[in-house]
């Protein structure tokens, strides 16, 4: 407490890093993971080795990751962006499939009768198929969110700051309350994305609140 | 005006669905085609708004082969009401009922106030309109369903089966709602059905369809059951049935009519 009391800007300071790494990633990873899910879901001859190849990302460990990185992107290692691509990278491998999923998870019943009124590939695409695959897709960005608050701690290693700083500072110096400082940060930003998806799964899916709720008194046809 | 022209599908690994199938749907008629499950309707149907391409053969609107038009306006510009309504889960009912306006530009606001009205039409309280579809009874879904069908206003309904998930007491009531709609809409109507008393309350003419979208007769209702083509129309139809069959009897001076097994179904009007 002492510790933290003494500390505080510097906390501060590192949550807004933190939440600087995770949030661009976060949000990479759907942007990218949903049109490649999606193709893997029409396609699925293209789908299969491409689904397999996502998940492989997550098994690229992290420190040859983030020397590879600036190296193919021409960009200095100890950058911001080489943190948010490597997260995009793991936040891709851990999304793609459940964004094919998503898609998969919607009734085709209700994708046919939209084409058979007269709904364009494209308006199939965003009227029906990408408000259904909400759900499924919110839940594995859940995932991914806490998965990714979490990973960007390892950015203290190459030296951007992060929350994760305060865990490698408090180890190095002997510092317990940093690093528990550090650690419970950590969760609550965690808790924090989720808490925020959960409430935009609330506002994007209003119909599957009310369907919990159908049971209201039935006034039948007038 | 409608016109299939020897229309023939074949799905991939399938025996044909449909065989050499020719009808001429005249304008605001409505045409049903009654067949047992898997005896090709909805196939046909589907060859109307392009659903299903024809493996050979055409399909005419107006005289213009619908190969010729862009599917998704086509789609647009004809109503279609399916089995199980086929709503938008995620859409409130007024917006599933302003759908093909909304997509054809049409401001959402108007769209809205107008698919109000039509949710009056179809007999249903304005008040269901701001609910999901999951929110209602199966029967209130096909109104919803039909509502969507004349949203954009279209010469041409195609109804597939789209009384036949709901209990008889609403299956009749649906019925009812259809045929007083049409008495002032005088849409060209294809409907498709595999119940024959269905077929014979709605159609104007009805076509009795055999196994491989094959015409077993075809003909106002009153043709078909007074004259059958053949014993497998007879059975279909239930010609030889014992409700089908009334005779007259005199009870307490008033005529009453019975079926086959004595079964008083009517009065006469005098
Ligand atoms: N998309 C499809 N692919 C393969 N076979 C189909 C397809 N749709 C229908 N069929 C087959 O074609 C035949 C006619 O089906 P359908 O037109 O749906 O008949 P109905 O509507 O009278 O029940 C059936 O044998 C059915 O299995
Ligand atoms: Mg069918």
């Amino acid at each position: 407490m002492k510790w933290l009391s003494l500390n505080w800007p510097q906390v501060v300071e590192l949550t807004r890093d933190h939440l600087l790494l995770s949030a661009p990633a976060i949000l990479l990873s759907v942007l990218l993971a949903v049109p490649i899910g999606r193709l893997a879901q029409q396609r699925p001859r293209l789908g299969g080795p491409l689904l397999g190849a996502a998940s492989l990302l997550y098994a690229i460990p992290a420190l040859p990751l983030l020397i590879i990185i600036p190296v193919i992107f021409g960009i200095p290692l100890r950058s911001p962006a080489t943190m948010i691509i490597a997260l995009t990278v793991y936040g891709l491998a851990l999304l793609v499939r459940t964004a094919a999923d998503a898609f998969g998870s919607v009734d085709p019943r209700v994708r046919e009768a939209a084409v058979a009124v007269g709904h364009s590939p494209r308006s199939v695409f965003w009227r029906v198929d990408l408000p259904l695959a909400v759900p499924v897709l919110l839940a594995g960005v859940r995932v991914v969110a806490v998965s990714t608050v979490s990973l960007v701690t390892i950015g203290a290693l190459i030296g951007v700051p992060s929350l994760g700083t305060l865990l490698t500072d408090g180890f190095q110096r002997g510092i317990p309350a940093e690093v528990a400082t550090g650690v419970i940060a950590t969760m609550l930003l965690a808790l924090f994305f989720d808490a925020v998806l959960v409430a935009a799964g609330r506002i994007l899916t209003p119909w599957t609140v009310s369907r919990r709720e159908r049971l209201l008194p039935q006034e039948e046809t007038t | 005006m409608i016109e299939f022209e020897s229309v023939t599908k074949t799905y991939p690994g399938q025996t044909t669905a449909v065989s050499d199938f020719s009808l001429v749907v005249p304008s605001h008629r409505t045409v049903v085609l009654v067949g047992s499950s898997g005896s090709g309707k909805s196939t046909l149907l589907r060859t109307v708004n392009r659903m299903v391409e024809p493996t050979s053969g055409r399909v005419l609107i107006d005289d213009e082969d619908v190969r010729e038009r862009d599917p998704v306006a086509l789609r647009r510009s004809i109503g279609y009401v399916l089995q199980h309504g086929g709503l938008l889960p995620h859409r409130s009912v007024l917006d599933n009922i302003a759908t093909v306006p909304v997509l054809n530009g049409v401001p959402k606001r108007e769209a809205r106030t107008a698919a109000s009205e039509l949710l009056e039409r179809v007999g249903l309280d304005p008040k269901v309109g701001r609910r999901f579809p999951g929110q209602l009874s199966g029967g209130q879904q096909q109104r919803v369903g039909v509502a969507r069908a004349l949203a954009a206003d279209p010469n041409i309904l195609l109804m597939d089966e789209p009384f036949g998930a709901v209990d008889p007491i609403m299956r009749r009531e649906l019925q009812e709602e259809l045929l007083r709609l049409q008495a002032d809409m005088h849409k060209t109507i294809v409907f498709v059905t595999h119940d024959v008393d269905e077929a014979f309350l709605l159609g104007d003419e009805v076509v009795v369809l055999r196994e491989g979208g094959v015409i077993a007769q075809r003909g106002t209702p009153a043709e078909i059951l007074g004259a059958p083509a053949d014993d497998f129309v007879r059975d279909f139809v239930g010609a030889d049935r014992a409700e089908r069959e009334l005779h007259i009897t005199e009870v307490d001076g008033r005529t009453i009519a019975v079926d086959a097994s004595g079964r008083p179904v009517g009065v006469l009007a005098p």
